[in-house]
């Protein structure tokens, strides 16, 4: 079996698509997380392959369904925080001996294949069902959405993993180089970090708006807050600390106006869960959390970043195109757990699906107001990646948990939990997913 | 500030050969007489691979700015923390270039202020187009 990409087809990019056609009739039971770290320390239990198996079975056993149950599996193939295992270096051995291999030695390693999990999970015996979704689980889930909907499987697993070796990442290859290739020259040459355009549409918000990197800390101090109470988080599990204001705004800048909490933190983590149809959800353990709708961004900046008018334009294009395939509107979020990762652009997301009424420019103040999960109007009760460190995954797991009445600590109070959406990475190009307790 | 060297390939070989000349070039599609930067292999609005190097006034204004004090790039490290500018063509506002913008004091940068194209030698040798404040 070789596994393909997930085509194009499968992705809502369109405005006026109308309902989307499997609303309500595919659902998330289960999930399952492994143990986050900062890195891999060396070892075959820890390695991003093992991590990634332990979070599967969890999500099968917390849905409760029996593995040969299973007749599908989503797999985000791409495992790097943008740490690579360098050309030249000695593969890790007795690593790779660990597992059942495939053709490729660092494949469990730096990198997943849907053939390494299903040669290193014999009890998956059913699987007719493989896809890959490029980049992130916010498109993975998408993948995974349409295919339950479109009968390829009926009860998937979808998962996303990340490794982290040492070093600092993206300092490697050819940025360490004395000179780099024509191509890429053409825009690497001045070296702006990770951050940076993400760093410059914000500069450009606040002049536009009259705000200041200041209005961001109680969005900051409150995501950690609420990343300290997500068990499966690296914060909680390793150093919780909260995120003071004054700790926030005194560390150092990476690309200013972007400092160093407003770069989440690499981490190792698989996160995964188990999708179904409704109708076979309702035998399962944990309350079905019902798809309303997934949708996506494919638009490029015209040049080298995405101006504040594109991220604008597209921020609400995006919102209308998940409100019209779902049938709801802004009025109907309960919350939202748009990506934050970097920080700097959660606003960009809030301000273009309406969330609460607010408009362009109008985010930063909502922080200043109660954004808590106990308020009316929480913000990121996941607490993002800010709060429980890179994964782009902690905003679904706690979609899935609040409607479910089971995000502990975390569960909002403020508003009765009925419609949530979470999604990203970037304000221009992204995957995005309605849940709801209910399938109506 | 001296940047990594550029080894040309064939792809980018127009744009630093007329960077040697101390000329700008810009990627233009043939049949929809649009500008595109970066340059890729087809006009990203009609998908043409009809495309050409077209030289430019190298005349802009300093859209928007950032400062970078953790750089990835090695050679660029002990200039920390420096100045990056992004520039918007005069020719089409549409189409960005990067810049240290030198001379310009870090995190004191004239946003919205014109700027020309000036070329600066890279680690190798190969001018870099760079962007100087001028007044209008
Ligand atoms: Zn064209």
């Amino acid at each position: 079996m070789s596994t393909p990409t997930a085509p194009d087809a499968i992705y809502r990019n369109d405005e006026g698509l109308g309902i989307w056609e499997h609303r309500g009739k595919v659902a998330a039971v289960g999930v399952g997380h492994a143990p986050t770290s900062r890195r891999w320390d060396g070892r075959p239990e820890t390695c991003v392959g093992a991590i990634t198996i332990d979070a599967l079975r969890k999500a099968i056993d917390d849905a409760g369904v029996a593995p040969n149950q299973i007749d599908g599996l989503v797999v985000v193939p791409v495992t790097t925080t943008g740490a690579f295992w360098e050309q030249g270096k000695p593969l890790p051995m007795d690593v790779i001996q660990s597992f059942n291999q495939t053709d490729d030695p660092l494949d469990g390693v730096a990198k997943l294949s849907a053939e390494w999990l299903l040669a290193n999970m014999p009890e998956l015996t059913n699987v007719q069902f493989t896809m890959y979704g490029p980049g992130c689980m916010s498109n993975a889930l998408n993948v995974t959405a349409q295919a339950v909907g479109d009968g390829l499987t009926h009860t998937c697993l979808v998962v996303k993993s990340w490794h982290n070796f040492e070093g600092r990442y993206y300092q490697g290859g050819a940025n360490a180089g004395d000179a780099i290739p024509g191509t890429p020259a053409i825009t690497q040459l001045w070296g702006g970090p990770a951050s940076y355009s993400t760093a410059l549409q914000f500069a450009e918000y606040c002049r536009k708006y009259g705000k200041n990197h200041e209005m961001m800390a109680p969005f900051m101090e409150n995501s950690r807050r609420n990343g300290l109470m997500f068990p499966e988080g690296y914060w909680a599990q390793h150093r919780p600390e909260k995120l003071l204001p004054e700790d926030y705004l005194a560390s150092r800048w990476i690309a200013k106006p972007a400092n160093l909490f407003d770069n989440d933190i690499p981490i190792m983590m698989s996160g995964a869960y188990l999708f179904s149809t409704s109708e076979r959800a309702q035998d399962m353990k944990q309350k079905p959390v019902y798809i309303l709708n997934h949708a996506s961004s494919n638009t490029r900046p015209r040049s080298l970043l995405p101006t504040l008018d594109e991220v604008e334009a597209d921020t609400a294009r995006t919102a209308r195109k998940i409100y019209e395939g779902a049938g709801i509107t802004a009025d109907d979020l309960s919350f939202e757990n748009m990506y934050d990762g970097f920080s700097l652009f959660h606003q960009f997301h809030l301000e273009g699906l309406g969330y609460r009424g607010i408009k362009f420019g109008e985010a930063l103040d909502f922080y200043q107001t109660d954004i808590s999960i106990e308020g009316p109007n929480p913000v990121s009760p996941s607490g993002g990646n800010v709060g429980s460190g890179r994964s782009r995954v902690w905003m679904h797991t706690d979609c899935i948990q609040q409607l479910q009445g089971r995000a502990g600590p975390r569960q909002v109070t403020g508003v009765k939990p009925e419609v949530g959406v979470s999604g990203g990475p970037m304000p221009l190009g992204g995957n995005f997913t309605v849940w709801s307790a209910s399938p109506d | 500030m001296t940047k990594q060297g550029v080894e040309p390939d064939s792809f980018s070989q127009p744009f630093w050969d007329a960077a040697n000349e101390k000329r700008l070039v810009i990627q233009s599609c043939v049949d929809c007489d649009i500008l595109q930067h970066p340059p890729t292999d087809t006009c990203r609005d009609c998908d043409s691979d009809a495309l050409e190097w077209k030289q430019v006034s190298g005349r802009g204004k300093i859209y928007n700015y950032g400062v970078v004090h953790d750089c990835p790039v090695r050679l660029l490290q002990q200039d920390q923390p420096f100045n990056l500018a992004v520039i918007m063509l005069d020719e089409d506002p549409g189409i960005q270039m990067y810049s240290h913008l030198p001379g310009v004091p870090v995190d004191d940068v004239p946003v919205g202020a014109a700027v020309e194209v000036i070329f600066e030698p890279s680690a190798n040798g190969q001018l870099v187009p760079e962007w100087r404040v001028i007044d209008e």
